[in-house]
């Protein structure tokens, strides 16, 4: 039987590794934008498993949102990583330095 | 069964109306041509002003709070505080901005369409009842704001400041939507006044660990989009980055809106649990104007030093929400308006100064304005001190307000690290001064100023302000009580 606590744990998981993956992360400015994606597929997964536990929509229709919310900003975060590769010539992000202070 | 009701249409006019003539101004700049664009900038002036008085004329009785669509929307007294500043800053960006883009190439259409949705969705958020309605504004604004930031395309430090706003909103989204799916399954409700009825906070709740974390990561997601510290590394950078015409919005109207949201959820939706997080907030208070003022000091840029000192203003802020109560609110949110009207001249001055292919943003710029211009070194000395919080100046009342809020709450400690850290930011405010008044200027000329008359008479006149607000400030800090206080009695 799978219980509601399942879709908690893999929730949490899916989360805390969208959140190791934006910090730990040392490479590629577009693993990030994955990590991000990651997040709020993690968020979608809470909000559907309550829904459907809880036996009311409202849950899912925030899904719709948050799902559809994502979509543009991917969309946005992928135009300005083309706008930074064009300026800098790279999208590693420890040299994605140059303010400091 | 929910039902659609014709009459909440017009509950939200100010808002069909912005986003109907945000679309039209939309289809008009298309058809411009690049020496036209004023048109778009007058049109969109004009939208602004017009929502304005659709916001001041719809503003609900006192004591009343009208909600539309199931109470996804409220129109209160808080709101139309909020919708009227966002507007006037707002508005303030647009008039002080022109020459600015113009000297750069960004004088597009582009600006204007994402500031004038930016700002839908920041009347959409202060007036959210629902969490979706929150996530919803809060995302059009930030979205907007992410494409602002990266207006200057061919800029690295503008890109390179995007991505680390975008990376770090998209961050603070997440945390804040994680946070709401656990209140969610705590309640069963994504209504802000039903999370507020329902939510059990008592030690033999079953739902108390639910509670704790979505609590905790709300707290979390507000204070990434305030700049509270620990969660303020975006915020240096991107006010340094971004073209200076967008880090005055930035400073200004969306400080305002996030204040709202931050007010709407925490008072809104967790407003039982409130012994809980204004402890929380407290801890990110002292934070805050710690990290704020001691690291303005080293700074030698002055976009990068107002980011900091943003920071501990922030700190402020959440020192009126510690009280928890009407009296506390109604403090913090005069604070914030306070602060948009300051930052608004300070950036308007680096504005004022900067030419085609130079920013005037270092503090050096501002070397000798006195001799090359005493009436605007007086209104940047003026910013400076109001923003030190120096009496008879606006920011000083604000922050009167702010202490006199802690200490009514019994928190006499938080009011002394909040007086002494003002005390400690008072020297790099003073900086600024000194170096116009007392140092040599690069070039001694009379100061070449801008040709835009409005931009000129506007930016005096927001100086001139903040002397007049000082001296008489009362009204203005009745409204905000007057907003709060009625709130306080709707039941819930």
């Amino acid at each position: 039987m799978i219980t509601l606590a399942h879709f908690l744990t893999l929730g949490a998981v899916l989360f805390c590794i969208a959140v190791a993956g934006i910090f730990i992360n040392r490479k590629n400015v577009i693993t990030l934008l994955m990590a991000i994606e990651l997040m709020l597929l993690a968020v979608n997964t809470n909000f559907v498993a309550f829904s459907r536990f809880l036996g009311d929509p409202s849950g899912q229709v925030f899904v719709f949102f948050i799902l559809t919310v994502a979509a543009a900003e991917s969309a946005i975060g992928l135009a300005i990583l083309v706008v930074l590769f064009r300026n800098r010539a790279t999208i590693n992000v420890t040299e994605i330095d140059s303010m400091k202070g | 069964m929910i039902q659609f009701n014709p009459a909440d249409l017009a509950t939200m006019l100010p808002e069909l109306f912005l986003l109907g003539a945000t679309c039209t101004i939309l289809l008009i700049d298309l058809f411009l041509k690049p020496t036209q664009r004023d048109v778009t900038h007058w049109l969109s002036l004009a939208a602004l002003l017009a929502t304005g008085v659709l916001v001041w004329r719809d503003a609900p009785a006192q004591g009343a709070s009208i909600a539309a669509f199931n109470g996804m929307f409220l129109r209160d007294g808080v709101a139309t505080v909020l919708k009227v500043f966002v507007l006037l800053t707002t508005g303030l960006v647009f008039l002080y901005s022109r020459d600015y883009l113009r000297g750069r190439k960004l004088f597009v259409g582009e600006f204007y369409l994402l500031l004038l949705f930016a700002t839908l969705g920041m009347m959409l958020l202060v007036s959210a009842g629902n969490l979706v309605t929150v996530y919803l504004g809060l995302e059009l604004l930030t979205l907007s704001s992410y494409a602002l930031v990266a207006l200057n395309r061919d800029s690295a430090v503008s890109s390179e400041a995007a991505i680390k706003y975008f990376v770090l909103g998209a961050l603070a989204s997440g945390l804040l939507l994680y946070g709401m799916s656990m209140i969610y399954g705590a309640t069963g409700t994504l209504d802000l006044a039903k999370i507020h009825a329902i939510a059990d906070f008592s030690a033999n709740s079953p739902h108390r660990m639910l509670l704790a974390f979505g609590l905790v990561f709300l707290v979390v997601g507000s204070a990434f989009k305030l700049g509270a510290a620990p969660f303020h590394m975006w915020l240096p950078d991107v006010y340094q980055g971004a073209p200076t015409a967008v880090t005055l919005f930035v400073g200004s109207a969306s400080k305002i809106a996030a204040f709202g949201m931050t007010w709407r959820l925490l008072d809104g939706a967790m407003g039982g649990m409130h012994v809980h997080w204004t402890q929380m907030l407290g801890v990110l208070a002292v934070l805050s104007l710690a990290i704020g003022n001691v690291f303005a000091i080293a700074q030698t840029n002055l976009k990068r030093m107002l980011a900091y000192s943003t920071i501990s203003h922030v700190g402020f802020l959440l020192l009126g929400f510690v009280n928890g109560s009407a009296s506390g609110y109604a403090a913090a949110m005069f604070y914030v308006i306070s602060y948009a009207l300051m930052a608004a001249v300070a950036f308007g001055m680096i504005m004022l100064l900067a030419r085609a292919g130079f920013e005037a943003e270092e503090i050096d710029d501002f070397k000798g304005l006195n001799q090359r211009n005493p009436w605007y070194a007086g209104v940047m000395a003026i910013a400076m001190f109001s923003l030190a919080g120096v009496p008879p100046l606006f920011g000083f009342f604000a922050k009167l307000m702010v202490l006199k809020a802690v200490i009514d709450a019994g928190q006499m400690w938080l009011a002394i690290v909040a007086i002494v850290f003002a005390i400690i930011g008072l020297y790099y405010y003073l900086r600024v001064v000194k170096v116009m008044y007392f140092d040599e200027p690069h070039d001694a000329t009379v100061l070449e100023l801008p040709r835009d008359r409005g931009f000129r008479w506007v930016l005096s006149l927001n100086g001139l302000a903040l002397l007049a607000l000082g001296v008489a400030w009362g009204p203005l800090l009745d409204w905000c009580d007057r907003a709060f206080a009625v709130a306080a009695l709707i039941p819930r």
